[in-house]
């Protein structure tokens, strides 16, 4: 499986994203947001960072690259997107998804270790997780509090489509806990906190049996993979 | 030269923390009697041929679709303008009829 990562001016996660995938047993495309061109891949995640600055709002102008053209028709098409933080602001601004990102509501940027649960394993990117199971990996963002209408609320609680809840603690002011979502179709999935960072041992949040052991972000790269598998 | 503004606004409902750290500010320096304080963002566009219905229809579709993010934000005005450059000429302009010097920007200011 090829699993293409998109590079926009300012992007901070995409090696990282690249080498979640290429642990996840999938080849990682890199791709570039001036060109036209997904070169046939399977998947497409969006990465963190902070693209155009984060000028006129975050993921705003990244949103009309030349390539989200191409991007938004294959998402309508069915094929796996998963967009992580600054990624899921663009998801958001380019109406992949529903609701938007304002700043955090207590004005500082934040990065910490995150506990989420998993609401719906249904998603193409969570089918590797228990329903509820908790998973914890690094959140770090200024704006990543998750704001809709109650209409939009009720309709994404009601539809199943809170794919990631924040636990013990909300880092951002996000309304009703919401981490991540996804479309109607469960194809479409933005987080705000990074799985791409919880992919190696060395590397990840602490756990209760070693210093930085944490895997669980590895789940949603292996979910698209496994997904793959089935439909082939 | 026209000069297009556009004046958005983060929602009213919602918290805008850049305002209320400034509304913060205020009351800290014992500026009292400000119940809040909110941010938003101007945008000033140039156009060089006339201000007509298609432009002022392009304008609005640009403001709400690209300046603005309804989920959060409403565009609170559009207004047309002159620009900084025609203002500056006309006040130059004033001050040589009436014989005063005007307005004199400080060193730094660009106007």
């Amino acid at each position: 499986m090829r699993i293409g990562v998109i590079t926009f001016p300012g992007s901070l996660d995409d090696r990282d994203a690249q080498r979640a995938v290429r642990l996840a047993g999938a080849e990682p495309v890199a791709l570039w947001h001036g060109s036209h061109d997904l070169e046939g891949v399977d998947a497409l995640i969006l990465p963190g960072g902070f693209s155009y600055g984060d000028y006129l709002r975050a993921g705003a102008i990244a949103s009309l690259s030349p390539i989200m053209t191409e991007v938004i028709d294959a998402a309508n098409a069915g094929m796996p997107v998963l967009g992580i933080c600054n990624g899921f602001q663009m998801l958001t601004e380019a109406h992949l998804l529903e609701g938007g990102l304002i700043r955090n509501d207590h004005g500082s940027f934040v990065c910490r270790d995150q506990v989420l649960r998993v609401e719906n394993t249904f998603t193409d990117w969570t089918v590797e997780f228990a329903a509820g199971q908790e998973i914890t990996i690094p959140l770090k963002n200024g704006e990543g509090g998750f704001i809709a209408s109650d209409e939009v609320l009720d309709r994404l609680e009601g539809e199943g489509r809170v794919v990631f809840r924040y636990v013990g603690v909300n880092p951002n002011g996000s309304l009703r806990d919401i981490a991540g979502i996804s479309n109607a179709r469960g194809n479409v999935v933005g987080l705000m906190p990074h799985p791409e960072h919880a992919v190696e041992p060395g590397f990840g949040p602490d756990t209760a049996v070693a210093m930085r052991s944490g895997l669980d972000g590895l789940g949603l790269f292996a979910s698209v993979v496994r997904r793959a598998l089935v439909e082939a | 030269m026209p000069t297009i503004v556009v004046d958005v606004m983060p929602k009213a409902e919602l918290l805008d923390p850049q305002g209320k750290a400034v509304a913060g500010a205020l009351a800290r320096t014992g500026r009292t009697g400000f119940s809040g304080v909110r941010i938003g963002k101007r945008f000033e566009l140039t156009v060089d041929g006339p201000v007509d219905d298609e432009l002022k229809a392009n304008v609005k579709q640009i403001a709400e679709e690209i300046l603005s993010n309804s989920v959060i934000e409403d565009v609170v005005g559009i207004h047309y303008e002159q620009s900084n450059a025609e203002l500056a000429e006309e006040a130059v302009h004033d001050a040589a009829e009436h014989g005063d010097a005007g307005y004199v920007a400080p060193a730094g200011e660009t106007h």
